[in-house]
């Protein structure tokens, strides 16, 4: 059944600091609507059911996402739908939709402004809001606390988590959306100063603004609007405690359980959406990715995350590799909350089941 | 291919102005908790959790289902957050819906709250963000010029705002979980009442609340073994306009959504002396509230 929907079309504006865009995210949604509508060959009108994922404590304003919506145009009324999340839950949902058999195409688009306030202090406001976030554990402290884990448990050291990120950005060396690319060598990240130790700047993911937008289709339309439509074979997310204390830090078993429900076994590529270095080692066990899986091709998150759509462009870079002919299946994953507590693993497919 | 969907249980905890005695935690398990009881189920039972919730502004706290995975049982389940503003709380049962409908889980619990005393409304609303014009007024100062133009342009009648407000405070009264218990109002009370935002008065605006709801969805077998009859939703739709658009902007979404469910196109509506209601609400729990609209008079020639 799940393998009746497929992406047909996928489009992410380059992540930087944007000066020029307002955190509606309408200066940055307009061109990628248009890029992914000229590629697919269709307009507004053939979208039968939209969803959006954004945060208005990113916007600094409520109902942000609202203002989003004149991206899509005001006539005709579109069926629409928003997620206060990575727009990898919109897309969620968006298939659910197509599955329903209410729509048979369906778009996904997220977008943020991450560089419009302190961000790491914005996203302490996600933990427990009485005993928790007054203390303002920012969202790099608490991930520095998960590497020292690892780093004491001997589950990797400082040097592995410099080679994750040397690698990543030698591959975004090839993407032009990527915000951080270069080739660097391990040994000269590793002099270079903390920001949070054990974290230095190379092992947690840019502040950048972005977008990106996903196309699904039912079976019957898939084919006419794609040459190599990107099947989904599996999607599934679960979640983890939302208590630091209560939690292992060192295991994920969201990202597990998604990976399980969603089959997702004999990947050749997997897009994995960790904003922090050692998060991609903790995600590359959960999720049983062998030595000869390609990671991150794109340079991941950490060259480049622009909140709320760096999840769906997983996803979407995922799809194209199948969409090229590069591999045959391949696997977008995102996360949401601190240090990896919500996880989501979508499969993708050249073959129709 | 649609599967169907039912809802198998609901539970709400009453709406007060302040909930002290609970966290927002609390508040949403209280309601949770009532859900599934009346579906004769355990939380351990659900295969899926929905949170519904706008804005966040509301509670201070971001992405609040993060932090009510453990009290809403759905740590190792799937968790979605839906956040379509104002409507979030429909919303919420749409999306459950659809993921029942779609084949992916047998049964869904959908929650929606907000907790308005652990922050200000008013404050979270007035906000004025760049390049916007700022209304600094909370959600009132944002509809009112709307309620000014439907009024100007319709002919609608001063009163009828505010005989809405009696209708619906005595249906309320009716109804143990509502905040506002004023089984006693009239239209001459309301009518009374200070003015905040012309033409919107004190009492013709809704309360801010602590209070949560929740409903659980199940699939056709989750529906047989249920312990009590359930309800099916035969159709459900949402959609929205452009957030300015010249006519109304609650008419051609309103207008779409009604549609996809298989509702026939309204006309607009005109007001003319001759409908004008000549009474107010009749007593509480009676269907009928005394007014009457005409449809589709050509434009210039309502109000009379």
């Amino acid at each position: 059944m799940s393998a009746d929907v497929a992406v047909v079309g996928f489009a992410q504006s380059p992540v930087r600091v944007r000066d020029d865009a307002t955190t509606s995210g309408v200066e940055m949604l307009v061109p990628i609507f248009a890029e992914v509508f000229r590629a697919t060959g269709l307009n507004r009108r053939d979208i039968g059911f939209w969803c959006s994922g954004s945060s208005d404590y990113l916007a600094g304003r409520a109902f942000s996402f609202v203002s989003a919506v004149d991206a899509i145009g005001a006539v005709p009324p579109a069926m629409e739908s928003h997620v206060e999340m990575d727009a990898a839950w919109a897309l969620y949902e968006a298939w659910a939709k197509v599955l329903t058999g209410e729509a048979e195409i369906a778009l996904a688009y997220g977008f943020g402004k991450s560089s419009g306030a302190e961000l790491r202090r914005v996203l302490a406001l996600q933990l427990d809001p009485y005993l928790v976030a007054p203390l303002w554990p920012d969202s790099v402290s608490v991930a520095a606390l998960q590497a020292r884990l690892g780093l004491e448990a001997g589950r990797w050291t400082e040097k592995d988590m410099a080679e994750v990120a040397a690698r990543s950005r030698a591959a975004a060396r090839s993407n032009p959306d990527a915000q951080v690319s270069g080739p660097v060598t391990a040994a000269e990240l590793l002099a270079r100063p903390y920001v949070a130790e054990p974290l230095r700047a190379h092992d947690c993911a840019p502040v950048g603004d972005g977008a990106a937008v996903v196309i699904i289709a039912s079976a019957a339309r898939a084919r006419e609007l794609c040459e190599r439509p990107a099947w989904i074979s599996g999607f599934a997310h679960q979640v983890d405690s939302g208590s630091l204390g209560a939690r292992d830090l060192l295991a994920v078993p969201s990202a597990a359980g998604a990976a399980s429900a969603a089959r997702a076994g004999s990947v050749e590529l997997a897009e994995l959406h960790a904003p922090f270095s050692h998060q991609e080692l903790l995600l590359r066990e959960a999720l049983g990715l062998g030595e000869g899986v390609a990671v991150n091709p794109s340079g991941g998150a950490l060259c480049g995350n622009p909140m709320f759509a760096a999840g769906l462009a997983r996803i979407g870079l995922a799809a194209r590799a199948v969409m090229s002919g590069r591999v045959s299946r391949a696997l977008g994953h995102a996360t949401s909350g601190p240090a990896l507590q919500q996880n989501l693993v979508c499969v993708l497919s050249g073959e129709a089941s | 291919m649609k599967q169907p969907a039912a809802v198998l249980g609901v539970g709400q905890t009453r709406h007060r102005s302040k909930r002290t005695d609970v966290s927002i935690a609390g508040l949403c398990r209280e309601a949770a908790d009532r859900a599934v009881a009346s579906a004769g189920l355990a939380l351990a039972d659900v295969d899926a959790v929905v949170v519904g919730k706008a804005p966040d502004l509301f509670e201070g706290v971001m992405m609040p289902e993060l932090y009510l995975a453990d009290a809403l049982g759905a740590v190792g389940k799937p968790l979605l957050r839906v956040h379509t503003a104002g409507s979030v709380g429909g919303a919420t049962g749409i999306v459950a819906t659809s993921l029942v409908q779609a084949g992916l889980h047998r049964r869904v619990l959908a929650l929606a709250f907000e907790k308005q005393s652990e922050s200000n409304a008013m404050w979270a609303l007035s906000i004025a963000p760049p390049f916007s014009i700022p209304v600094v007024a909370g959600a009132g100062g944002y509809f009112a010029p709307h309620i000014r133009a439907y009024i100007r342009r319709s002919g609608a009648p001063p009163h009828i705002g505010a005989l809405v407000a009696v209708k619906d405070r005595r249906n309320g009264a009716l109804n143990p979980y509502a905040h506002l218990q004023q089984g006693d109002i009239t239209l001459e009370k309301v009518l009374a009442s200070p003015m905040l935002w012309d033409p919107v008065r004190y009492d013709e605006t809704c309360p801010s609340s602590d209070g949560a709801c929740a409903v659980v969805i199940g699939d056709s077998d989750a529906a047989a073994a249920a312990p009590g009859p359930v309800a099916w939703p035969r159709r459900c739709a949402a959609s929205r306009p452009c957030s300015r658009v010249r006519t109304t902007s609650t008419r051609p979404r309103a207008g779409s959504a009604w549609r996809r469910c298989g509702g026939r196109p309204a006309s607009p509506t005109r007001w003319t002396r001759s409908t004008w209601p000549r009474s107010t609400c009749r007593s509480p729990g009676t269907s009928r509230c005394g007014w009457r609209t005409s449809a589709s008079l050509l434009p210039g020639k309502a109000g009379g």
